[in-house]
């Protein structure tokens, strides 16, 4: 039976670590992202679970533990947020690389500098390089079921790679949801025990880890890791199956709302796809306009073909991206997006738009703008505002 | 564990559990630190050995070649200290929950670069959160691994390739960090400074103290590095001889905040004799730098009246 | 699995699928595969006459390379010695002399 509660984000995601009682917790606190390792000290100050926490003094250790945690054989996770997950970008290229099961929480906040505390994807998206997994979330109750699936999709042996799950700071992570919850022994159940092949206390056998590898071998060595993040997509998709058997929540690559006969669609990723939504409703109930929305829940592997297969319908689309990348050009999200559609001969004329910096409100109004625009680019086929920002003060008519 | 006896003979005869066939340049100081530190676990016990970047790491575990015979993990520069902790800890957790029987004991090696200075944050949390390890810097005195950079570690006066002597510098302006007493002052019960005597008993019984010590241990040895400090190879042992016979290097321990001091040499030698065999301090016996030496016996006086004192 | 040498299933020729996954070896010691003999330029040379087994040399050689048995050395492994001869300038007995070579 589900649990009906009323949960923030954060307290979702300490509560799924309660269920899956993981072994090791190294973690260090900052801004939204504290109150998790909070809520897991409180729990294993109560005699809650047996999980070992780790007070770090920084991140960088946070995760250098966690990848000695996991190597040593454990069920290791951490948290963070913005700066401090900079402050791990070794640590995160050298967990997945040893192709360690790691699941970190990572509760979105913009980078510095300014420091800013509010949420935007420019952690993350830094970090989309680094050989993780990255699951996204819209809702709180999307953020509890993604933390519950990672562990399988992570430790699954076709894979062997650490998996983030991302929520938007502050917005997620403090905004109290409704939440379904699972009971405690399905969801035991459903992550089962660890049980890795190879690890440093394997008392049968020896493990060396972390080698210098020579060019001769750094190659091939990618190209494995490679391998581990192609087979992910299956793996992915078929923990959603074993979820939604268990729940009934259904989850893949990405959610398509109200895309059956879309002519203009929003491609975004995050908490703001429910005000996206609500525009796509308020349209298409006034208007009657086909518009529709994709979230994308998985970035890290990239549904480059099931992506511009849904896409291949449709007359124009904006890509919103909620974190610069400084080409000068697009961000992150629209450079992958107009990737997969190049290649798979879309047609659609294609804006991208910055959006959310820094926790900047997007409202509905701002999302039936958009759409309104889709729908004049799908006409004139004129496209002047490529790479324009959502709700930024400007001098100018018009940034372009 | 106090262990009053060394029986030399037996311990020679111990299993080796660094194996040869790492690439570490011949007549090298770290591995004869890390045989010997290796060789004070018990038979039976499993061990986890750690490393920091440096040469170390990358001349033993070359892949697909590791020169260890125990477990091991290498993860980054700067992070050994936080990478064991994480591995002790899930240790201390999967023995709790019944999924290991064994003992496990947890040995991370450093450089001075990766201990005193990159990896110093990393090492202070693993000592002051009490993880039941040891950390062991084999101190070659600078960052040999990338050529002889500066280290906090490189003693005063020393030529390095980032503090070159040249017509108007005569090496390194700083004396060197006093890493084990800030060790020491983190509390935790034991730390040991030590370096090659003839028969390593100093070394090992340091090394089986801070391995059977529950709780943090911090280990400094002083390891040569031939070609950094520039001396022949074979001269190695004569080189750890004159480093604590001039008072250079002070053999000490700190059990549970006791300072002891290990070795007092009767006949207390001129820094020079130190000095002169390596290349590294060659600039100071020019004529214009004379009065170097004397600033540097200086503050090996001064250090050492501040050993003793701890000690008395 | 220790009879074949670690390079004859994993080496600069493997193609990717057999590279261990995140370059993990399972196995102890796979370095004694690798000779670092061959970097010498001058060999130590041990009298069993002139030497005592006062083991002195044992410690101090880095490369693991005076196998030592209950209590008694053995000639030098020279599969691994690259002839730093600290070894020879430790022996109280004249027992091991440095020659230039191989």
């Amino acid at each position: 039976m589900a649990i009906r509660e009323r949960l923030s984000g954060n307290e979702a995601v300490a509560y799924a670590i309660r269920q899956v009682n993981p072994d090791v917790m190294p973690a260090f606190p900052i801004t939204p992202s504290t109150e998790i390792p909070q809520y897991v000290a409180n729990y294993i100050a109560n005699g809650e679970i047996d999980t070992e926490f780790i007070h770090v003094e920084s991140e960088h250790s946070a995760m250098s533990a966690t990848v000695g945690a996991s190597a040593a054989g454990a069920r290791a996770v951490t948290a963070t947020s913005s700066c401090g997950m900079a402050l791990m970008w070794e640590e995160l290229y050298v967990a997945a690389s040893n192709r360690l099961p790691i699941v970190l929480a990572l509760v979105n906040r913009a980078l510095s500098g300014p420091i800013n505390i509010n949420a935007d994807h420019s952690d993350s998206m830094g970090a989309r390089d680094s050989g993780w997994i990255q699951i996204y979330a819209e809702s709180n109750q999307e953020v509890y079921d993604n933390y519950i699936q990672a562990f399988p999709i992570a430790e699954d042996k076709r894979v062997h790679l650490p998996v983030m799950v991302c929520q938007d700071g502050f917005i997620t992570s403090h905004g109290v949801e409704n939440i379904l919850l699972v009971e405690d022994d399905e969801v035991k159940h459903f992550v089962g025990t660890y049980e890795p092949e190879h690890y440093l206390l394997d008392v049968s056998g020896r493990m060396a880890l972390g080698p210098y590898a020579v060019s001769n071998y750094y190659m091939e060595t990618k190209r494995a890791q490679r391998q581990a993040m192609i087979n992910a997509r299956e793996v992915i998709l078929e923990v959603a199956g074993r979820f939604e058997k268990m729940t009934g929540r259904q989850y893949g690559f990405f959610e398509e709302y109200q895309m059956e006969d879309a002519d203009y669609a929003i491609v975004l990723i995050g908490s703001a796809a429910g005000t996206c939504k609500a525009a796509v409703e308020e349209i298409r109930n006034t208007t009657g306009k086909r518009v529709g929305l994709i979230k994308i829940r998985v970035f890290r592997p990239f549904p480059e073909e099931e992506l511009a297969r849904a896409l291949s319908a449709v007359k124009a689309v904006a890509v919103m991206d909620r974190s610069e990348m400084f080409a000068a050009t697009s961000g992150p999200l629209g450079a992958e997006v107009r990737a997969a559609m190049y290649q798979a001969h879309c047609t659609a004329d294609v804006v991208n738009y910055f959006y959310g910096l820094g926790g900047r409100d997007i409202t509905v109004a701002d999302f039936e703008a958009v759409y309104s625009r889709l729908e004049t680019i799908a006409q004139t086929h004129e496209v002047t505002d490529m790479y324009e920002y959502i709700g930024l003060r400007s001098a100018q008519p018009e940034e372009v | 564990m106090e262990k009053t006896t060394y029986n030399f003979k037996e311990v020679m005869s111990k299993p080796e559990r660094l194996a040869p066939g790492h690439r570490m340049c011949a007549g090298c100081g770290g591995t004869v630190t890390v045989r010997t530190v290796l060789r004070a676990l018990e038979e039976g016990d499993r061990a986890v050995v750690g490393n920091a970047t440096g040469c170390l790491e990358v001349s033993s575990f070359m892949y697909p070649y590791t020169a260890y015979e125990d477990s091991y993990i290498h993860n980054a520069f700067e992070n050994a200290g936080a990478t064991l902790s994480g591995v002790e800890t899930a240790y201390r957790v999967l023995k709790k929950k019944g999924k290991i029987k064994e003992n496990f004991k947890f040995i991370t090696f450093g450089g001075d670069g990766g201990t005193y200075d990159i990896g110093f944050q990393s090492l202070s949390g693993a000592m002051e959160r009490g993880h039941d390890m040891v950390y062991v810097c084999y101190d070659n005195g600078a960052y040999m691994n990338t050529g002889t950079q500066r280290s906090s570690a490189t003693p005063q006066y020393a030529d390095t390739t980032t503090t070159p002597a040249g017509s108007v510098s005569a090496g390194k302006i700083q004396v060197r960090k006093d890493l084990a007493a800030i060790m020491a002052e983190h509390h935790i019960p034991y730390v040991g400074q030590s370096t090659f005597t003839s028969n390593f008993k100093d070394l090992y019984t340091k090394a089986q103290k801070a391995i059977y010590t529950p709780g943090a241990a911090f280990l400094n040895v002083l390891s040569p590095c031939p070609r950094g400090w520039g001396y022949d190879p074979g001269e190695m042992m004569n080189i750890c001889k004159l480093a604590v016979d001039t008072c250079y290097w002070p053999m000490f321990e700190v059990i549970e905040g006791r300072w002891i001091l290990n070795y007092e040499p009767k006949n207390k030698l001129p820094i020079e004799e130190f000095l002169r065999p390596q290349r590294r301090f060659k600039h100071l016996f020019k004529k214009e730098n004379e009065e170097l030496i004397g600033k540097f016996q200086e503050e090996i006086d001064r250090q050492w009246e501040v050993i003793r004192n701890k000690c008395s | 699995m220790a009879d074949i040498k670690i390079y004859d299933r994993i080496n600069e020729q493997s193609p990717w699928q057999d590279i261990t996954e995140g370059n993990q070896i399972y196995e102890a010691a796979t370095s004694r595969d690798f000779c670092t003999g061959e970097w010498r330029t001058s060999t130590p040379e041990w009298s069993q006459e002139k030497c005592k087994q006062c083991l002195l040399c044992t410690p101090v050689c880095p490369d693991s390379s005076i196998p030592v048995t209950a209590g008694k050395r053995a000639d030098f492994d020279y599969d691994h010695c690259k002839g730093c001869g600290i070894c020879a300038k430790v022996c109280p007995f004249g027992a091991i002399q440095m020659r230039e070579g191989k």
